[in-house]
């Protein structure tokens, strides 16, 4: 915690952008409290992170860097020890409709049908069913879930269950979208064509996301920004804007630019997974 | 999905009868399609895992069996059970004092039935068990699912209802008949402390095992509390609440008869107090086999209901 923060955000503090923010994290650490006499561990170091509107942002890192609990404290299931987060000026106090998720696990209500959970936050809204099954079926339709609209989500493979998702939290109209790994458990054929689906879907709306990865591919072709994390006490440690335009087809992953910014961060993320490595074994 | 799963059982023991059946007969059989090449293509890929497959297939772990043979299987074993009666008592190693036949038994079961009002007990035992069962029930979901719901209301109640529900529902029948008389309220009484007790904390876990993703998507999607627990948490829980409420009927029955062996001028398990008094083994045969008959139509009844409410619930088991 005392280590002198030498990122790349706190030399952005002044910038001009932190003006126009439209997600702004300060100062945002994490520590869970000591458990049975230990030091209390520190999950996130005081972290420092602009967002404008309408960037698709994705934070890359090893595993167990703090980038999930970065992304869940946006979203207001967690709590962070010190900083705050404003939403358009907004501190953010709970988790609200106005920032959508997506989780890595399937979170599709098994009760309901691919439509009812696509409604599910418009229905909480008090929308009438028409126009929620207008909007519904719009967005099933996008995601390419045409004619599944009846079926339970035990019912769909991976990738289908997690375009429902998608679907659910884009058509409840959020501010932002967070997503945390949501193509982790898909297999990487899957995988590629979701990518592209959602990119494709986020060139059209524009939507600001917030996008947690552990795959430097998928954080190069999917983000106009990456953010590297450093191992655990995560803090950001590189912020790479992607020089990459739009629209972006699947081929730009053989080209040099796409290869020259996958050679950096490949070589930022490998420097931290090792230090993580270390540590755990220093604790042993 | 049962179909599915129905026709591919189906047709293991098919192929284990075309593999240990002799050579002779398979390789006459192809011929017989006039289609040599795609003959053996077809069956290529059939006869690939059975190849090696034990000969004992219809004996493995964890492989299902299809309906028919399940079925068949079940009611053998009533036929089984049945024809030891029989040779027992029938045979006379078994003295009619200590076991009735079954045909005495079906005989005077008939005889309660037409002519001394049996009916009219079995219509008070189910009312009795149905009567106690509903209104321990409709204590037990509003406390269970605010126990299950609200950590401080469980630590408030658990450890009572932990202890309560091992207090054996029977001994409490002559603190009952203190307090309450020897009529129905007494019988109530014992079917609600039976089955009450364990409602209220099976409930409570089955709604506080609700899943915490599907809880944090709710909220991302804008839910509040109420919310929550109307479309999240109970909706989730519902087809685990229908299956603790079809168990623990089951349990009431069996506090029923205890109930009415005691102070009872009615009910069937007063038929069965007073056929003790006459050595009539045959009605209390009848008598036991009748409780055992209703069980097993309401558990049928709520089985089949609860997979019509729920049929999500039914997938991917």
């Amino acid at each position: 915690m005392k280590q002198p923060m030498i990122d790349v955000a706190s030399a952005r503090a002044g910038a001009p952008t932190m003006a126009t923010a439209f997600l702004s994290i300060r100062g945002v650490s994490r520590s869970f409290p000591a458990q049975h006499g230990g030091a209390p561990t520190v999950a996130l170091q005081a972290t420092d992170l602009t967002v404008a509107e309408n960037d698709f942002i994705t934070i890359l890192g090893p595993s167990g860097c703090g980038k999930s609990t970065l992304l869940r404290i946006v979203a207001g299931l967690d709590h962070q020890t010190s900083g705050t987060v404003l939403l358009e000026d907004r501190a953010i106090s709970g988790p609200g409709a106005d920032r959508g998720m997506v989780f890595q696990s399937y979170t599709l209500f098994p009760w309901l049908t691919v439509r009812d959970n696509v409604c599910f936050g418009l229905r909480e809204r008090g929308m009438p069913r028409a126009q929620q099954l207008e909007i519904a079926d719009a967005y099933l339709a996008k995601v390419g879930l045409r004619g599944f609209e009846h079926h339970f989500p035990k019912q769909l493979s991976g990738g289908m269950q997690q375009r429902t998702a998608i679907a659910r939290a884009l058509a409840n109209d959020p501010r932002m979208l967070l997503m945390d790994e949501p193509f982790g458990a898909l297999d990487h054929q899957t995988r590629e064509l979701m990518q592209e689906l959602l990119l494709g879907i986020w060139e059209a709306e524009r939507k600001t996301v917030l996008f947690v990865t552990h795959d430097i591919d998928e954080a190069v072709f999917m983000g106009s920004r990456v953010v590297v994390m450093s191992a655990r006490p995560g803090r950001i440690k590189l912020d790479r804007k992607v020089p990459l335009g739009h629209p972006r087809h699947y081929s730009v992953k053989t080209s040099p630019e796409f290869a020259a910014l996958k050679a950096e961060l490949t070589e930022q993320v490998r420097v931290e997974v090792r230090a993580a490595q270390e540590t755990a074994a220093a604790a042993h | 999905m049962t179909g599915e799963a129905t026709t591919t059982m189906d047709a293991a023991p098919a192929r284990a009868a075309r593999s240990s059946g002799p050579p002779s007969a398979s390789s006459a059989s192809q011929p017989a399609h006039g289609v040599p090449a795609t003959g053996p293509a077809v069956a290529a890929p059939e006869g690939d895992a059975p190849a090696d497959a034990p000969r004992r297939a219809w004996l493995r772990p964890l492989v299902p069996i299809a309906a028919g043979p399940r079925l068949a299987l079940g009611i053998a074993f009533f036929v089984v059970f049945v024809a030891f009666w029989s040779v027992a008592t029938f045979g006379g190693f078994v003295g009619k004092t200590f076991l009735a036949d079954p045909l005495t038994m079906l005989k005077s079961g008939w005889v309660l039935l037409t002519q001394m009002g049996f009916a009219t007990d079995i219509g008070m035992t189910v009312w009795r068990v149905l009567g106690g069962f509903v209104v321990a029930a409709l204590v037990a979901l509003p406390l269970g699912i605010a126990m299950g719901t609200y950590k401080p209301i469980e630590a408030f109640f658990e450890p009572f209802v932990s202890f309560a529900r091992y207090l054996p529902a029977s001994a409490f029948i002559p603190l009952l008949i203190l307090w309450a008389g020897i009529g129905e309220a007494q019988k109530l009484a014992v079917i609600f402390i039976g089955s009450f007790f364990q409602l209220v904390l099976m409930i409570a876990v089955a709604v506080g095992n609700t899943r915490r993703d599907l809880v944090e998507a709710a909220y991302t999607l804008g839910v509040g509390d109420s919310g929550l627990i109307r479309r999240v948490m109970l909706p989730g829980a519902a087809p685990e609440i229908a299956e603790i409420l079809r168990m623990v009927l089951g349990w009431a029955w069996t506090y029923v008869i205890v109930a009415e062996l005691i102070g009872a001028s009615s009910g069937i398990g007063h038929m069965i107090t007073d056929s003790q008094a006459l050595l009539a083994t045959d009605q209390i045969i009848f008598g036991i086999i009748v409780i055992g008959l209703i069980g097993l139509i309401s558990d049928f009844a709520f089985k089949w209901f609860n997979r019509r409410l729920f049929p999500w619930a039914q997938l991917g088991r």
